[in-house]
């Protein structure tokens, strides 16, 4: 099985908010205007933050299996 | 520092982009960069032909053959790309007023020739990079810049113009709903014959902050609350469809003759006499 691990490229993120608002677990919120994991534990891996961030500021990246 | 799919599709180098935060652009150019993805396209065969407006920055952003030409003439400058070379996969991205209003009449040309050109509308209903004039699919009664009571135009359904001027595929999106945008972006590309996809934008910072529609998050709430696929429309009635926007196919025809192989086959008709 192929794991994935979510990304965050703070240097892109406007701060929009979609991704914290459509996240289905509550994982993400906004600091100081910039996405960051409150819940990462949470987080399902679903991608519906990456598909919905205007900005390609945030997605989730495969590792190899036992690097994760 | 980005995912496998920008890495593969955007110019990284021009990356952020310009659009303001929460713009729906981002979304659909991903939409269209994931169709290309899915479809297993060739880099070196895809161009991508913009205008002016805010949508029209696409092309500057998306690694393929791009141009981004003057305002309202993507389609004209398209054409001329499938005539010379009809193998090569040719995609419009462009605005509601880049397509439907500067650029109205090379829109229905291309589609009553029903030549093969995909055109995805970044509709976001006002015009954006200049401030906030309200375009052709301004909702009646919805304030711009230009119409500070509200406007009395009524709209243009992108859709059902483009039908009836004779396109053999139109489809409806929304940056909201993203696997199923992308499938009608990929329908259109995958579609011998004209094709436009208009895609339901959000903007914010022009639409949404003159229209008190709230930030980005309430506007892409409203899609998600309101938008309904055709399907489920089809089974509802008109009074249940009051203030719902649908989204899926409306029409597609792959039986009908395409321009650059009717083109082609003049050619060959010639050679022969």
């Amino acid at each position: 099985m192929v794991n994935k691990r979510l990304i965050i490229n703070e240097k892109w993120c406007k701060g929009c908010g979609i991704c914290v608002a459509f996240c289905p677990k509550q994982v993400l919120v906004l600091k100081k205007g910039k996405v960051t994991k409150a819940n990462p534990d949470a987080c399902i891996k679903c991608g519906q933050c990456e598909q919905r961030c205007p900005d390609y500021a945030i997605y989730l990246e495969k590792v190899e299996e036992g690097a994760n | 520092m980005a995912s496998e799919l920008i890495n593969n599709t955007m110019r990284l180098r021009n990356l952020p982009h310009i659009w303001c935060p929460g713009c729906g652009n981002g979304i659909l150019m991903r939409d269209v960069a994931q169709a290309i993805t899915n479809l297993g396209l060739d880099r070196d065969k895809v161009v991508i032909v913009s205008g002016i407006g805010c949508s029209s920055r696409a092309a500057g952003y998306m690694n393929y053959n791009t141009l981004h030409t003057t305002h309202g003439r993507a389609i004209a400058f398209a054409t001329g790309i499938k005539m010379a070379k009809p193998e090569l996969t040719v995609i419009v991205i462009t605005g509601d007023g880049d397509s439907s209003a500067i650029g109205g009449n090379h829109l229905i040309h291309a589609a009553r020739r029903n030549i093969d050109l995909t055109v995805v509308v970044f509709n976001n209903n006002i015009y954006g990079m200049t401030g906030g004039q309200f375009s052709p699919t301004t909702p009646t009664g919805s304030f711009a810049t230009t119409a500070p009571y509200g406007s009395i135009d009524r709209t243009f359904d992108l859709p059902t113009l483009a039908m009836g001027a004779g396109a053999t595929y139109a489809a409806r999106g929304s940056a909201y709903h993203v696997p199923q945008t992308t499938k009608l972006i990929q329908d259109g590309i995958a579609h011998k014959g004209f094709a436009l996809i208009d895609c339901m934008a959000v903007c914010p910072t022009y639409y949404g902050r003159k229209n008190k529609k709230g930030d980005a998050v309430k506007m892409m709430t409203w899609q998600k609350e309101n938008v309904v696929l055709k399907a489920k429309a089809d089974t509802m009635t008109p009074e249940e469809l009051e203030g719902k926007a649908v989204i899926g196919c409306f029409r597609n025809e792959p039986e009908v003759p395409e321009y650059t192989a009717e083109y082609t086959k003049l050619i060959e008709r010639l050679k022969k006499a």
